[in-house]
């Protein structure tokens, strides 16, 4: 085995070198397209490959290896034990090298099908994707799949790798039928440049320099093309943009705001305007890694002053006067799905976007993408590693752009904000105008006022728990026994409120978490009107309780958990619902095959095993008066 | 001429490093910059100063000291500490002290597993702290090439490489539940020669170790082990030699293998690395206890 040559390049050494930036690509491909192997191909012919790695390489192949007495590239890439033992890459791993001419960055993106999510992160942060096809089988549903992924995330240079030419004899019609093939699939795509190569990577060919074995090929090595490729750097020629992301006070005289810029360039005395809030004014002094600069251009991470003190906070946007970014609390975008907890559409999600986070939930989700050919598909929810075009709605306004103008202040992820995991990419398309042409009615009586004329503070008791625990029996005495005491009620049951407001939902997941949004903003109205608001619903899901609960102010949300036994309540079965269901009669039905997910902080839980509904009825009714409603 | 200028490359590295510092301090709401006095912690110091200049450093810096650093480092890192003006920790697991756990007499993996690892979870315990930052870089290791920037911890310190949150852009998730906390990775896509390239750059003081000189060594399984103090017991036979080393890596001194090297300079240094032949952690005895044991010790809570 010869010993690869060592020449590893410096930036300081080589001007060429130092002054571009890295290239960031992506590979992907089907399992068994050879994608590590064609990373570690690279590093090997550049002589990366360190002794000590070799070494190991050597002994790890001939344990785990899958290429007999050679080398097995893919050893060197598939880090984690896990995947050693199974034979796939499960997740994202990043690789650096260099040649003489390019310093390079490697995502290298599992092929797996289900792992679209892994893909898409390597995507997000690659300028270029390698995607591989197996000469011996042509195009595969996953080589679509990846080049749809591609586009929607932004990339815009393609090399079509066709890999294991030797496979077939290294012919060109072969190659040629699966670049005519590829080109005329992404014809719909939106990429700028799509460069094919006839490559067999595990013995070098087009790899680092032309092939012998393909002289119908005449365009350049992998390598060579990689060095040479000049991305458009969509930011630079752009307006101003400087997304706020700490600020900066060492004492009272100092009020510095540090970012990165996200897009075009500033110099002391440039206009500059605050958004969302719109105030505007001027550059004083940027500071950059090196101290105060007279300009800074996209990618700069900057300390920046104003001449005029104005109140900025975390998550603003400094932005160029010309050519503003949208502002809105509503807009469309593409989302890829990330958990496997479904999206539920109405349910509040965290959002980070450009350094803020805030509530937002989806509205509307209008087609899923069929992700092997683009059709659009209709769809309720979206599964792990499916991508949807939804609207979303947003607790208050925030500034962006589109993707496809700025991959950095048009992106987004939504987090569970229950288990605080990253469900979903977002890449916005456009603001939704109707956000911005409804105005609030201004309201001369206040609720304030309504509640003066009331004996008692407005209150929203909310009663959850299994069907048949006793929520409505406890919820109409509790409501007897107040109305008997002049306070002001009304009651919202889960029967009456499905057979009128609610009459178009039915009972998926999707469904109910709407049943309850609409819930709770009836029952927020009624508190304005001053009311104490009883609700009996099964709300099963934590996530839309709490939802509820942060549309009121503090302390006038009352949760309380009728706890009940399941086999308590089946025994109970008073309008026959179990039997049904456990006939398989009722589809979704809480309990039966829909979770229940208990309270974790209710305000009172009511035992129905050990109580009479009248001693928790007189229960609900000390704690109203322990809290000081009337 | 400013060198960002020249080397688009490395100021791209500088500005996302500094841009994961300041996200980590507005996210957080007691970080610490876990400092192991190696060239990459002066570099992820600097970075954290000009990413907040012109305040001071806003969280303080932790050493956690197993005993066996070399001398050298320990007066490094006081006089860099007194030099900066900055607020330095240091924490010692006294409980593994007075069990007499020690490199020498306990093994490698045993006074790592007490002096780094079990110290760093009670370290950061003590402190509270929510966020610590680390030099560690994707190209030090394979199972390190598929850590976050922003990588999640359990309540017990644990890592779990199944279950690691996508990092799409540069949004970071920071979210934490109660007792659970991040590390924090600023220097993930840089790789050991942009280290030293950015130390040559912007003059940033490191330990005189990583600088050829003669120095005592004995050889042992073929690694260059400097003979710091009168605590390395040596075998029968065994005769500290004068020898030209340096030091690629910096840990416990027992541990450390040296290089035979000239390299006295800056200029030398990078010379040198662009023509060796061997990874950088080869130097690290303890990371070739058996396969896999990287990935382990991360699982464990080690860095």
């Amino acid at each position: 085995m010869d010993q690869p040559s060592s020449s590893h390049s410096s930036s300081s050494e080589n001007s060429l070198l130092a002054t571009r930036r890295a290239l960031r690509f992506l590979t992907c491909g089907s399992v068994d397209d050879g994608k590590s192997t064609l990373i570690g191909r690279m590093l090997y012919e550049q002589g990366l490959i360190f002794d000590d790695h070799m070494t190991a390489l050597q002994s790890d192949s001939r344990k785990h290896g899958t290429t007999g007495e050679e080398i097995d590239f893919a050893l060197l890439l598939d880090g984690l034990e896990a995947e050693r033992e199974q034979g796939i890459t499960i997740d994202v791993a990043y690789r650096y090298f260099a040649t003489p001419r390019r310093h390079f960055i490697v995502a290298d993106a599992p092929g797996h099908e289900q792992y679209t999510r892994n893909m898409a992160t390597g995507a997000s942060n690659s300028d270029l994707a390698v995607i591989l096809v197996d000469a011996s089988k042509g195009l595969m549903p996953q080589t679509r799949r990846h080049a749809i992924i591609a586009s929607l995330l932004g990339i815009r240079y393609i090399v079509l790798a066709v890999n294991k030419i030797d496979l077939v004899d290294f012919r060109q019609d072969v190659f040629d039928r699966i670049v005519a093939e590829f080109t005329a699939f992404a014809a719909t795509l939106a990429f700028k440049d799509i460069r094919p190569i006839p490559l067999a990577a595990r013995f070098g060919d087009n790899v680092l320099s032309s092939s012998s074995r393909t002289p119908w090929y005449d365009g350049p090595s992998l390598i060579a093309y990689l060095e040479a490729v000049e991305i458009d750097e969509d930011g630079v020629a752009q307006s101003f943009r400087m997304p706020v992301q700490w600020v900066n006070r060492p004492n009272a005289g100092y009020r510095g705001f540090a970012g990165t810029v996200a897009a075009g360039a500033i110099t002391p005395g440039d206009a500059v305007v605050v958004l969302p809030s719109g105030q505007t004014s001027q550059i004083k002094k940027v500071l950059g890694p090196q101290g105060a600069v007279d300009h800074a251009g996209a990618g700069t991470a900057v300390t920046v002053t104003l001449t005029s003190e104005i109140d900025i906070a975390r998550g603003d946007m400094l932005v160029a006067p010309d050519r503003r970014p949208q502002v809105a609390d509503q807009f469309a975008a593409h989302l890829v799905w990330m958990s496997s907890d479904r999206l539920l559409p109405g349910r509040s999600y965290l959002m980070k976007i450009n350094h803020v986070t805030l509530t937002a939930s989806v509205t509307e989700l209008k087609h899923r993408i069929d992700v092997e050919n683009l059709d659009k598909l209709a769809a309720k929810t979206l599964a792990m590693n499916e991508i949807g075009v939804a609207n979303l709605s947003l607790a208050r306004s925030v500034p962006f752009d589109a993707y496809a103008d700025n991959r950095t202040t048009g992106a987004f992820i939504l987090i569970d904000r229950y288990s605080n995991e990253t469900v979903a990419a977002g890449m916005i398309d456009f603001a939704l105008r109707r956000a911005t042409n409804i105005h609030y009615q201004p309201i001369t009586v206040t609720k304030a006022e309504r509640t003066q004329l009331m004996t008692h503070k407005p209150m929203v008791l909310w009663f959850t728990g299994l069907s048949g625990a006793g929520k409505s029996t406890v919820a109409n005495l509790v409501e007897a026994s107040l109305h008997a005491r002049g306070v002001h009620t009304t009651l919202l049951d889960g029967d009456n409120i499905r057979h009128g407001l609610n009459k178009d939902l039915g009972f998926t997941a999707g469904e109910r978490v709407e049943n309850i949004r609409r819930i709770g903003e009836v029952a927020k109205l009624m508190t304005e009107a001053g009311l104490v608001v009883l609700c009996s619903f099964i709300s099963p899901f934590r996530a839309e309780r709490r939802m509820v609960r942060e549309l009121l102010p503090d302390g006038e949300f009352i949760e309380i958990f009728v706890d009940a036994h399941l086999d308590a309540c089946i025994a109970r079965d008073p309008k026959g619902l179990y039997r049904r269901a456990l006939a398989g009669e009722i589809k979704n039905f809480t309990g039966v095959d829909q979770p229940y997910e208990q309270p974790e902080r209710a305000e009172l839980t009511l035992d129905t095993a050990q109580n009479s509904a009248a001693t928790l009825a007189d229960q609900v009714v000390a704690e109203l008066i322990r809290r000081r409603v009337f | 001429m400013n060198w960002r200028q020249r080397n688009i490359r490395l100021a791209e590295l500088e500005a996302q490093a500094i841009e994961i510092i300041r996200e980590a301090q507005a996210e957080f709401t007691n970080p610490v910059m876990l400092y192991s006095i190696g060239k990459d912690s002066s570099v992820m110091l600097h970075l954290a100063l000009k990413a907040f200049a012109p305040s001071k450093l806003p969280f303080p810096l932790l050493h956690v000291d197993t005993t066996w650093k070399f001398r050298e480092m320990i007066a490094f890192r006081n006089e860099t500490a007194k030099r900066l003006g900055v607020d330095l920790q240091v924490y010692t697991n006294e409980d593994g002290l007075t069990r007499g756990v020690s490199p020498v007499t306990s093994g490698a993996s045993i006074h790592t597993q007490v002096m780094k690892t079990e110290a760093l979870r009670q370290a950061l315990d003590k402190g509270r702290f929510d966020a610590a930052f680390g030099g560690a870089r994707r190209d030090e290791e394979k199972s390190r090439a598929k850590e976050r920037i922003f990588s999640h911890r359990t309540q017990t310190h644990g890592w779990d490489p199944r279950s690691q949150r996508p990092e799409l852009w540069r949004v970071f998730n920071t979210r934490l539940k109660a007792g659970e906390s991040m590390r924090v990775f600023p220097l993930s896509n840089w790789t050991e020669l942009d280290v030293w390239d950015y130390v040559a750059a912007e003059a940033i003081p490191v330990v005189p170790l990583y600088f050829a000189k003669l120095r005592p060594v004995v050889e042992r399984n073929g690694a260059l082990i400097m003979v710091d103090d009168d605590r390395l017991p040596l075998l029968a036979g065994e005769r500290p030699r004068e020898m030209m080393v340096r030091f690629r890596t910096l840990g416990c001194y027992p541990l450390t293998g040296a290089i035979r090297s000239e390299a006295n300079t800056l200029e030398a240094i990078l010379h040198e690395m662009r023509q060796s032949c061997t990874s950088e952690r080869q130097g690290r005895l303890i990371d070739h206890d058996e396969s896999g044991s990287m990935e382990k010790k991360k699982r464990e809570g080690y860095f």
